[in-house]
Parts: structure tokens; C-alpha cells; sequence
């Protein structure tokens, strides 16, 4: 099959950069898998988890929070916010952030756009731990 | 003249200085190495980032559906400045630099009659600025408990620029900190946050694709989410320079005092060798004559 190349980026380091068959991206309109020779596409990322299946067969899993990705024919670029591999994960480190989402909504001094979109994320996120914690 | 004791006493403190400096210097050299691979593996995230953001703000133009963040308010009244300094002295003059950079810039928008806010990030820099724009200063944030700069620190004081300028609080916004060019260099740099400097067109290698783009959701409202990210990604890389500046000041700073230290040390054996010579030969003296007086 052919491969292409993922990189996986947060802000803090490249986590990731190497020749892969194909990628599962926790899109924000659902879930999509690229392979190679997809269709440029643009498209922001809800928390969850990407799997990253590696030319070899080999697959790894990553917790990410947010961010988005950048398909190419020729690769892909996934700039997320945080991302860990499921096997590091530190469960506390989501309830910290849905602990921190649930007191911003509580304060309350948002608009409802805002809102709105904060209590997208908090419903990601608790789904999220639920896979996660099932895994 | 000061005595022997005195004298002693003297080269005694001096050593311990020099010990201290010297120990300092070489920490600052570890946590300088550190830095600077922190914000080596920063880099290509920012670089990405602002490849990917050419493209869409190409893709979605300058038309009304841009984001206010990208655009601004339109007005240039009230300038809110972000000066991130270092929340520890003893690094020379890395903190009155930017801290003088970002005067010279407040005293200049005063006399054009603009209100300025100033947000301080770093200790040191609130510590200098409040001298003499107290009342200007709105909030400062503190990172002295913060060992490692992670990207949630940067993103904190991104969402409070943005929650700011969702109030209405200011119309532009200018970052200041310090660029790390070299362990001896330095350079105070002002970055415009908000409205966002339209990206340099970037390299277009790929120009070919940038033309069939598929966005999902559409490239306005991806534009949203990635201008607020890019905020705290700029605050971020912003904040790892200025460690590693901070550190390659210190380390410089550190070496100059422990110099200074062993000149002063060597100075003070000198004297303290001469005056015991001279004792050494007055006893003697005393003696002598002494002797020949019986």
C-alpha cells in the first residue's frame, strides 16, 4: 500500500515524523481517515484520539486536544494543541482540563458563541475519558 | 590602611562570592542548553502554523467575514502592551533593556495621546515599569512558580489578551520580550498581536495546491479557531526566547562577576602579602636594634 508522510507537532516538539499507510484524525465534523493521495483538505480537530497506522503496520495511538491538520497528497500535518500517546497518558491530566472547562463555563462572563462552543468541548472531553478510561 | 584581619577577613568574602558566582554561571549554562532545545522543538509547530495561516487568510482575503482578531476594531486609540521580562534579577541588563525598549514606546504613545494599558509577564519588568506607569499597569501575570515554561502558561495569557480584547479593552496590542540572537545578544523586540500583521506571503512551494483547498468547516470559521491559537503560539515563542535569553544573560553576567572576583581576590593577596612583609620586617628591625643597644 502506499505511504505518505505524518507529522505529528504540538507546541512544545515534533512528536512525531514518519512515512505512514494511514491516519484516523478526530476531525470536528467526524471522524476521517487519510490516506495517501487524499484530497488537499484543511480541517480543525476535536479532542479524542488519532491512530497513526505506520508504513510497517505498526499502530499507535495518541490522546489529542484540539488543534487541526493539513492534508496534502504528499502528507499530512497534524499542529495539535497537546498530544500524548495513549500509553503515557496520565488520566488526571483530562479531568484537570474538564475540571478547568466546567469552573470557565461556571464564571460565566462569556458570550453565548462562546459558550456554546465551550460546552462542545466539555462534552468532547467527557467522552473522550470515557474511551479512554474503557481502554 | 586596613589591618591583616581586616584584610583577611576581606579575601575570605570575596572567595565565597566568587564560589557563588562561578556555581551560578555554570546553572545558568545547564538551564541555557535546556532552553535553547525547548525552543528549538518549538519551532517547527510556529512555522507550520504560520505557513497554514497564509494560506487560509489567502484563501478567505480580506473580506468582512475575516475575524475581528485579524482585522482589529479599525481604531488606533488605546494600545494594550504585553512586556514579558524574567521573574529573577542577577542576569545583567537583560530586564532594564526590554523593560527600557518598552518605556521609550509607552512615552512615545502618551505624547501622541493614545490611552495605553501595559500586562506584565515576569516580575522584574512589573518592577521597573510601575516606577513610573503605576497607574497603567492592569494586570501582571506571575511565572515564578512555573520551573518549565509548558504551552499552558503561554496559553493562559493568550485567552486573557483575547478575553481583554473581547471587552473592548483595547484596539491594538503589542507583545514585547527579548529575541535571543546569541549567549552575548539580546535584541528588545516589539511584535504586533492584534490586529494580526497580515502573514508574509509564505513560501509557496506548494502554490499549485493551495488553490483547491478543501475546508471543513469553511475556511472562515477554521480561521477563528486558529488566530486565538496563534496568539498563545507567538506569547509561547515569545516566552521560551526570553528564558533562553534570560539565561544567556545571566551566564555572561555570572562569568563577568566571577572575573571580577578572582581580579579583586589577587589584588587584596598582593596588599595583604605586602603588609605582612612589612611586619615581618619592623619585628625584625625592633629586634636588631634592640640588640645593639646592649
Amino acid at each position: 500500500m502506499a505511504d505518505f508522510n505524518f507529522e505529528l507537532v504540538s507546541p512544545e516538539r515534533l512528536l512525531l515524523s514518519e512515512r505512514v499507510s494511514e491516519v484516523v484524525i478526530p476531525a470536528t465534523e467526524g471522524e476521517m481517515t487519510v490516506m495517501a493521495n487524499h484530497a488537499p483538505t484543511m480541517t480543525t480537530i476535536k479532542p479524542g484520539i488519532v491512530t497513526v497506522k505506520a508504513a510497517d503496520g505498526k499502530v499507535t495511538r495518541y490522546v489529542v486536544f484540539g488543534g487541526f491538520a493539513d492534508i496534502l497528497p504528499t502528507g499530512c500535518t497534524l499542529l495539535a494543541e497537546s498530544a500524548v500517546p495513549v500509553s503515557e497518558l496520565d488520566r488526571s491530566a483530562i479531568d484537570k482540563r474538564i475540571e478547568a472547562t466546567k469552573a470557565e463555563l461556571a464564571e460565566g462572563s462569556h458570550g453565548d458563541e462562546y459558550k456554546t462552543r465551550l460546552e462542545q468541548f466539555l462534552a468532547e472531553l467527557t467522552q473522550l475519558n470515557g474511551i479512554v478510561v474503557a481502554a | 590602611m586596613p589591618s591583616l584581619k581586616d584584610l583577611k577577613n576581606r579575601i575570605a568574602s570575596v572567595k565565597a562570592t566568587q564560589k557563588i558566582t562561578k556555581a551560578m554561571k555554570m546553572v545558568a549554562a545547564a538551564k541555557l542548553r535546556r532552553a535553547q532545545e525547548a525552543a528549538e522543538a518549538a519551532r517547527p509547530y510556529s512555522q507550520r502554523m504560520s505557513a497554514v495561516l497564509s494560506n487560509i487568510a489567502a484563501a478567505v482575503g480580506s473580506d468582512d467575514s475575516a475575524p475581528r482578531l485579524m482585522t482589529g476594531t479599525g481604531k488606533n486609540h488605546t494600545h494594550l502592551l504585553v512586556v514579558c521580562t524574567a521573574e529573577r534579577g542577577l542576569c545583567g541588563g537583560f530586564n532594564s533593556q526590554i523593560a527600557r525598549f518598552a518605556r521609550d514606546h509607552v512615552r512615545k504613545l502618551l505624547a501622541e495621546g493614545k490611552t495605553v494599558k501595559i500586562v506584565c509577564v515576569g516580575k522584574k519588568g512589573f518592577d521597573i515599569l510601575r516606577r513610573e506607569f503605576a497607574s497603567l499597569i492592569i494586570d501582571r501575570v506571575d511565572l515564578r512558580e512555573v520551573k518549565k515554561i509548558g504551552f499552558e502558561n503561554a496559553d493562559l495569557i493568550g485567552k486573557k489578551i483575547i478575553g481583554l480584547f473581547e471587552k473592548g479593552e483595547f484596539d491594538v496590542c503589542t507583545l514585547f520580550y527579548s529575541e535571543f540572537k546569541s549567549v552575548i545578544s539580546q535584541v528588545p523586540t516589539a511584535l504586533q498581536l492584534i490586529p494580526a500583521a497580515a502573514p508574509a506571503e509564505a513560501v509557496s512551494t506548494e502554490a499549485g495546491a493551495t488553490a483547491i483547498y478543501e475546508y471543513e468547516p469553511d475556511a472562515g470559521e477554521i480561521l477563528s479557531d486558529l488566530i486565538p491559537r496563534n496568539i498563545s503560539v507567538q506569547v509561547f515563542r515569545a516566552l521560551l526566547e526570553n528564558v533562553a535569553g534570560e539565561m544567556g544573560a545571566k551566564m555572561s553576567a555570572m562569568d563577568n562577576a566571577t572575573r571580577n572576583a578572582g581580579e579583586m581576590i589577587n589584588k587584596l593577596t598582593l596588599s595583604y602579602n605586602r603588609q605582612r612583609q612589612a611586619q615581618i620586617t619592623k619585628e625584625l628591625i625592633e629586634i636588631i636594634s634592640g640588640a645593639e643597644a646592649l
